[in-house]
Parts: structure tokens; C-alpha cells; sequence
């Protein structure tokens, strides 16, 4: 923390005023605002002291990225550049981060598979970039609708991975995230996701932090492995090349790194816990019936919830905020009394469902469901029919459901 | 840098690897004159590497890195093939990431040293197969040339795959029997010096690395020009030996049959304008530089 506490009270161009980032995010006037999720991203980059920013048109993020580009117009971003395709944009992302600067970016649904090779190579190489993600769909035939399918290939490459609900989230999570992920015992890029559509092009009132305070600058000096700037000694880190065949020591180097880069994800846990104050939010976890559930299928759950406390039927509620690291041991507490754990999501193959079933005893209490994808929303009426059934309480047919 | 990045503590100096002990007496960071004649003399910023015996991109790496006019502030980006076996033992910081993505690296890389140390100069050398830089890559490759990024561009062009066991790529020349071609490549070598030029590239060179000299002077005037201009690129012929059923004592010869001027690798150059410029200043100044160094040296007799 010394070379970023040597920052604060210091201004930069902008004559923003780089602040303890604690005091920043939980002490400093929040001013009430009506923005777009898109504007809301805006607002946190402005404030989030970043070198480099690359960008690439795909529907829903393009407006949030070209929004970014006006702040580098204005100056609040070292470089900015149109990268050529996702692919290339992640790999642009991973040579400025290799080369010692704080970097964001944006990308969605068929950018996201597209640019998929890089994600686990940024983990390895334990590049602390921050990558929004406002999902869609990505199968044939064309969508542009939001649909969450892209966070299930996330969760797998090492990276941390974030669940964001509303605008406030994302605000919070944005600044947040890059102090958690520059840690130095953590030190890997972020996927911070919502739901594409719902959370870019709705406007909401987000309460903003001072516009004229900022994140302390990246020191890429606080990090496990070098940075590429010839600014430290080019020692020679192996003996041999770790692709050469037949030799154990590479297979023991490979094995032990990817382990190393999933220890880091679980360390990130209490610098997460601290900054948002868990990985999860529980509500009314001693009822009978639990929702559990992550970005925007969480508000969908609390308007179902409330259509059932109508009826007098308790059901509680668990908001799951990070994905990775994945919040099994609190999950498991929160459920534990529960009998029937329904599970809404935004895609076909409910990856959700899947991660809560190998998380808890007992998993037949897990109910996947109510599923949507391809860009359908989802009433709360569908999420309350689906707990009725489970309940075995009769509920009037919805239409579309062949009643 | 010069040598003061990797001064070791005087108390530790007997404790470090004997290769490091000797990076810090004998390397040529920080020397203006630093070039191909170094070798053998002065401390090589390779160590031993692990390519085929007598393998021509073990010469083309020792000629390259011996001619960087500015090691100690310079970052390579390679990519996935026969390069990324030797650089780990390269000492000037190095990445590699993905295959193919190099000069999309080398974008954000260069960037990023750019926003980070306005005031210096931070050169980075992009050094891949033809394969990296003509098939998986060349998308990256030219849109970093359309963009104007300040980097050189160097492609090992052993026209195939080598490191994949000989499969066809685009450089190949047309004709010739491999694996993936197997009744012979269909269509012509890819003319990506051409294509350079085209792309906004101010300094290309198509040569084998028969001739130390030759790379030197190429290798500095690509990163010269990179760093104050715009892009440049470099296609060097480093035949790999073992796909084209030679021995390891034959690879010079390939080359110099292959530089012949009706053949592939004839020397061929384009300087765009602003950069014969820069190349006519700095020939100037260079001599102006032995000039003075020539009058020091005769009042130094005098006083003698």
C-alpha cells in the first residue's frame, strides 16, 4: 500500500483528487443520480483512474464503451483505441496490462466466445484487467436479448467472476472490483457481468460518489510476477521452455501455476467479503422456501416474493454476488433449513442450479428453474407459479403454457 | 537502464547464478555501439537455447539481439512456435501469450509504455513464425499497420510450420510437398512485404540472415524508424533445416542459394519518405560521431 498511499491527496490532470479508496467508497457524500447502466459505467470509469481502455462495437455494451471513449476525449483515460474484433481487443487489453497499466473494457455475448482464448491466458499471466461483460444471447439463430449462457464458459478460466443485479451494483462493483482484483495476493482480471439490456438501458437512480475524487493509480509493481517494462532485471524465469515435452518439472510447473490461479481466485474472498460486505445478501433465510438467484433474476425473485407473501406463502431469498470465487460454504448456511431451493435464471442450460446442486447436502431440494433465454424476460408471476408447483398449491395456468 | 537495473548487491554478487554474474559484467546494455560483433566477446542476451542444432533462427536471434540499439529499455513480443522455445532464455523482458495475437499485444504493450514513460523511449519488437504472422495472425498484423503503431514486426519465415512437424502455411512456396499439402501447395507464397508497404508499413526488408552486418543495420533502422515514425517489418529467411531435409551444417547455404537475384529472398527494401528522413539524420549524426571520436583520439596522441 506505500506507493499508493504516497498518491493520495495528490490531483491528477483532471484535478480529481486520488482518495483512500475506502474512504471514497464508504465515508465520502454519495450524490443521488438517474442514469443508464450504460452512463452508470461511464461514471465509474471516470472515477477509476485507468490507463487504458480498449473498444469494440457489439450490441448491448457499444454504447457504454463509446461513452468511455468521450472520457479519454476529455482526458480521463491515458489511451483509448478501437481494437478490430473481441479477439484482438482482449489480446490489446493483455499487452497493456503486461506492460504495467490499469485497463477496462466491455464486450458481450458472441464477443465474449469469440474472445474466449485470452481469459484463461489473462488469468495465468495474472493480468489484473477489468472486463465488463452485459450479456446476451450467443446461439443461432441472431439475438441480440440478453441471456446469461456466456457466464457458465466464464466461471471456468480463472477468473473472478461477478454477478452484478442493478446500476448501483455496477457502479459500486466497477471501483470495487479493481481493488480487490490488484491485490497483490489475488492480482487476476474480473468479469464483472450483468444482464444485457436490463441493466444498460434502464435508467435507475444510482447514488454516485464525488466526481471529483478518483482511485489511487495501479502500481504494477504490487504484483506476483514482473511487469513487462524492462523497469526490473530480465531474469531468466526457467531453465527450460514449460511447453517442452516429456519433462516432469514442466508438467509439476503447469499443474502447480493453475492451482496457484485458483488459490488466488479463493484469496480474493476476504478482500471481497470486506468490500461488499459478503458474497451474498440472504433475506428471510429460516423460511421453508428459499429463491436463490444472481443478477437481474434476483429483483424478478423479490417482485415474486412479494406476490406470494400476498397469498401467505414465506419464501426467503439468497442474492449470489460472485460467482468466483463461488460462495459455497455461505450458501450452504443459507439453505440449510431450507426444504425447497428454487432456482430462476436468464439461459437454457441453468448453470446456477448446477453450481447450488454440488454446493449443498441434500440436493434434491434444488428445483432448477424457471428458465429463459434468448432474450425473454422473466414475469415474477412464472418464478411464483414455479414455487406453487413445488409446493403443491394449485395455481391458475399462464398463458403460453398450453393451459 | 545501462547496468544500474541489474546491479546486484555487492554481499549477494557470489550467490547468483554464474550466467546473471555475467549479465552484469559483460552484457552490452546501455552501449550505443552495441552490434553484431559483440558475439562472442561480450555477453549474448541469449543463453543457450533449445533449437535444432545449427538451425538458422538460433543465428537470426543472436544477429537480432545483439543489434537492439536499446535492450535495456526494449520489450519483445513473440508468439507460439520455434521463437517461443528460445525466449525464455532471452534477457530483455519478453511476452508471450496467445498464438497469433502478437501485434495485437504489441498494440496494447506500446501503448501502455507510452502512457506510463512519456518521456522515454520504450521500444518493442514483435518477433514470430510465418505462421503467427501471415495465417493465424494476419488480421492483428496489418490492422496494427492500418493503426500506425510504433513497432517493429519481425517474421521468422521458415515457409511452414516447423514447430508443428512441417504443415503447410501461407509463405510456403507454391509447389512444395508437406503435411496438410499434400499434393503440393495450390497457390503462391503470400506477398506480405508488398503488403506491407501497402498497409502503411514506412520500412520493409525481405532478406535471408546469411549476413550479420546486413541484420544489424536492418534491425536498427526498423527500430529507429518504429520508435519515431510509424511501423516496420522485417521478413527474414530462416529456413527450417529439418523440414526441408537438410543438415545442420547446411542452413547458410540455403540461405545464400536463396538471396540469389532471381530467387525468393533476393534483398529487397522499401523506406517511405519520412523515414529516409530520419535514416539520413541519423547517418549524420553518426558520423559526426566518429568524427569527433577521430579528433579525440588524435589530440589524445598529441598529448602522448
Amino acid at each position: 500500500m506505500a506507493a499508493q498511499a504516497s498518491f493520495i491527496g495528490q490531483k491528477n490532470k483532471k484535478e480529481q483528487v486520488y482518495t483512500d479508496p475506502w474512504h471514497m467508497m464508504n465515508e465520502a457524500a454519495r450524490t443521488p443520480s438517474f442514469f443508464t447502466g450504460s452512463e452508470v459505467i461511464k461514471e465509474a470509469v471516470r472515477r477509476a483512474s485507468c490507463d487504458i481502455m480498449v473498444a469494440y462495437p457489439i450490441t448491448p455494451q457499444s454504447e457504454a464503451a463509446a461513452l468511455c471513449g468521450e472520457l479519454f476525449a476529455e482526458g480521463y483515460i491515458g489511451d483509448y483505441f478501437r481494437g478490430e474484433s473481441e479477439f484482438a481487443v482482449m489480446s490489446q487489453c493483455a499487452g497493456a496490462a503486461f506492460g504495467g497499466a490499469r485497463v477496462f473494457t466491455t464486450t458481450a455475448g458472441p464477443g465474449t466466445m469469440r474472445a474466449m482464448e485470452n481469459f484463461p491466458m489473462w488469468a495465468g499471466a495474472r493480468l489484473p484487467i477489468q472486463m465488463i461483460v452485459t450479456c446476451r444471447g450467443i446461439n443461432s439463430p441472431l439475438s441480440i436479448q440478453p441471456d446469461t449462457l456466456e457466464i457458465s464458459y466464464l466461471m471456468q478460466t480463472g477468473m473472478l467472476v461477478w454477478h452484478a443485479e442493478t446500476a448501483q451494483d455496477f457502479y459500486d462493483w466497477i471501483l470495487k472490483g479493481y481493488m480487490v482484483s490488484e491485490e497483490p495476493d489475488v492480482h487476476l482480471p474480473l468479469a464483472l457481468c450483468c444482464d444485457g439490456f436490463f441493466v444498460t438501458h434502464t435508467k435507475d437512480m444510482v447514488d454516485l460518489t464525488p466526481v471529483d475524487m478518483c482511485l489511487p493509480p495501479y502500481d504494477p509493481y504490487r504484483s506476483p510476477v514482473p511487469c513487462m517494462d524492462m523497469e526490473c532485471p530480465p531474469v531468466r524465469m526457467m531453465r527450460d521452455p514449460f511447453v517442452m515435452k516429456s519433462n516432469y518439472i514442466s508438467y509439476a510447473t503447469h499443474a502447480s501455476w493453475q492451482q496457484e490461479v485458483w488459490a488466488a481466485v479463493e484469496r480474493s474472498r476476504k478482500h471481497t467479503i470486506r468490500w461488499m460486505d459478503g458474497l451474498i445478501d440472504t433475506e428471510n433465510i429460516d423460511a421453508d422456501v428459499l429463491v436463490v438467484a444472481s443478477g437481474t433474476a434476483v429483483s424478478q425473485s423479490r417482485e415474486a416474493i412479494a406476490i406470494l407473501e400476498e397469498e401467505g406463502i414465506k419464501v426467503g431469498l439468497v442474492k449470489v454476488k460472485t460467482l468466483r470465487p463461488w460462495p459455497g460454504e455461505e450458501i450452504r448456511e443459507a439453505t440449510k433449513h431450507a426444504n425447497h431451493i428454487i432456482v430462476p435464471e436468464f439461459n437454457v442450460a441453468g448453470w446456477l442450479a448446477r453450481e447450488v446442486s454440488a454446493t449443498i447436502p441434500n440436493n434434491n431440494r434444488v428445483h432448477a428453474g424457471p428458465h429463459v433465454c434468448g432474450g425473454m424476460t422473466m414475469p415474477p408471476e412464472i418464478i411464483a407459479a414455479e414455487i406453487k408447483t413445488v409446493l403443491g398449491v394449485k395455481a391458475p395456468s399462464l398463458a403460453g403454457r398450453g393451459g | 537502464m545501462s547496468k544500474e537495473r541489474i546491479k546486484i548487491a555487492e554481499e549477494l554478487f557470489d550467490i547468483m547464478p554464474a550466467e546473471y554474474q555475467d549479465l552484469v559484467k559483460r552484457a552490452t546494455y546501455g552501449n550505443e555501439q552495441r552490434g553484431w560483433k559483440d558475439i562472442g566477446n561480450a555477453k549474448e542476451l541469449i543463453e543457450e537455447h533449445s533449437l535444432c542444432a545449427g538451425c538458422p533462427e538460433s543465428m537470426a536471434f543472436r544477429y537480432i539481439l545483439a543489434s537492439l540499439p536499446n535492450p535495456e529499455d526494449t520489450v519483445m513480443v513473440g508468439s507460439t512456435g520455434c521463437t517461443s522455445l528460445v525466449f525464455p532464455h532471452v534477457a530483455v523482458h519478453n511476452i508471450h501469450s496467445l498464438f497469433g495475437n502478437q501485434n495485437a499485444v504489441a498494440s496494447g504493450l506500446k501503448r501502455a509504455l507510452t502512457v506510463r514513460f512519456p518521456d522515454r523511449h520504450k521500444d518493442v519488437v514483435v518477433l514470430a513464425g510465418d505462421g503467427a504472422t501471415v495465417d493465424i495472425g494476419l488480421d492483428m498484423t496489418l490492422q496494427a499497420w492500418f493503426r500506425q503503431e510504433k513497432f517493429t514486426t519481425i517474421c521468422f519465415d521458415n515457409e511452414l510450420y516447423a514447430n508443428t512437424g512441417g504443415q503447410e502455411s501461407g509463405l510456403m512456396q507454391k509447389g512444395f510437398v508437406a503435411k496438410m499439402a499434400p499434393v503440393g501447395k495450390t497457390f503462391e507464397k503470400v506477398r506480405l512485404p508488398e503488403i506491407a508497404r501497402e498497409s502503411g508499413c514506412h520500412y520493409v526488408v525481405n532478406c535471408t540472415v546469411s549476413k550479420p552486418n546486413l541484420i544489424e543495420k536492418v534491425i536498427k533502422n526498423a527500430v529507429n524508424i518504429a520508435r519515431e515514425i510509424g511501423p516496420t517489418y522485417l521478413q527474414l529467411y530462416t529456413p527450417c533445416i529439418l523440414e526441408i531435409g537438410k543438415n545442420s551444417m547446411e542452413g547458410l547455404q540455403e540461405m545464400r542459394d536463396s538471396e540469389k537475384p532471381t530467387e525468393r529472398f533476393a534483398y529487397k527494401e522499401y523506406v517511405s519518405e519520412p523515414a529516409k528522413e530520419l535514416l539520413a539524420e541519423l547517418a549524420a549524426k553518426e558520423k559526426e560521431r566518429k568524427a569527433e571520436a577521430k579528433r579525440q583520439l588524435a589530440s589524445q596522441t598529441v598529448t602522448v
